[in-house]
């Protein structure tokens, strides 16, 4: 029972935060919500028993990400954007296409529920020390990606000084 | 418990609201944020799908989109900077740069 109440709270509160940050005129309350959902999120990881992705979560996105994005908009003179239209002149296609999309999805979901049966998770005993197995998983079988994905953070931090440089 | 459909239905909803933020909104920072929200959404999945088999695979899989995520938005909003210097403006609508 405390299980539903923690995930329906969660879930709610990460759609409707969702839902403002994509309606949203002001760029800051549009990350102030986008903060909310990723917090929202996290807790659902954590429902999820995920502990170590909860915390990545709240560290890396919550804490560095969004910090990345508030210091761009503070750096962006945004008086301007504030008082233009917010959406663009194709909004209503765009619009459609993404309900479609959604549409979709929920019939691949709704089929998929009745034909693989994936009802009852895993007991959470399966997943006990569920950060060892993270790491075990990270460092054995998935040992070349992880070192793929320092590259591109090296990539990526190269390209973020190149980009915001003045001079080229 | 909660069935696995459960997080998958706020999955997709998660994503469709982001699919909907990146095709409508003419800000690139929103466009951006919207990006964020639909691999938060993918994040779901993979963590609820690896509770249904019971393994943490799906787990290493989140910490890799987390990384690319973070790469993302470092490029994303460097160019975004750049881009605001040249153009003094941040529609995307705008960036016709590249257009023939």
């Amino acid at each position: 029972m405390l299980d539903h109440i923690v995930f329906y709270f969660f879930a709610a509160l990460a759609v409707v935060s969702a839902i403002l940050v994509v309606t949203r005129r002001n760029v800051v309350q549009s990350a102030i919500f986008l903060i909310t959902a990723l917090l929202a999120t996290a807790g659902i990881f954590l429902q999820l028993h995920a502990e170590f992705l909860f915390i990545v979560q709240v560290i890396l996105y919550a804490g560095g990400i969004m910090v990345l994005f508030v210091f761009v908009i503070m750096l962006i003179n945004m008086d301007v954007s504030l008082h233009q239209i917010q959406f663009n002149r194709q909004w209503w296609l765009g619009l459609l296409l993404a309900l479609v999309l959604g549409a979709e999805l929920t019939i691949a979901i709704a089929i998929g529920r009745s034909h693989l049966s994936f009802g009852e998770p895993a007991p959470a005993s399966a997943l006990e020390p569920s950060t060892q197995l993270v790491g075990k998983v990270l460092f054995s079988e998935y040992m070349l990606p992880f070192e793929i994905a320092s590259v591109l953070l090296l990539v990526a931090m190269i390209g973020a000084v190149v980009m915001a440089k003045k001079k080229i | 418990m909660i069935p696995t459909s459960q997080y998958l239905f706020l999955g997709m909803v998660l994503f469709t609201i982001g699919a909907i933020g990146v095709v409508t909104r003419r800000n690139v920072i929103i466009i951006l944020m919207s990006i964020e929200l639909m691999l938060n959404a993918v994040n779901i999945n993979l963590v609820a799908f690896s509770r249904l088999v019971g393994s943490a695979e799906g787990h290493a899989f989140a910490i890799f989109i987390i990384t690319d995520a973070a790469a993302e938005a470092a490029v994303g909003l460097g160019i975004i900077i750049a881009f605001f210097r040249n153009r003094e403006t941040l529609l995307g609508d705008e960036m016709d740069l590249m257009k023939w």
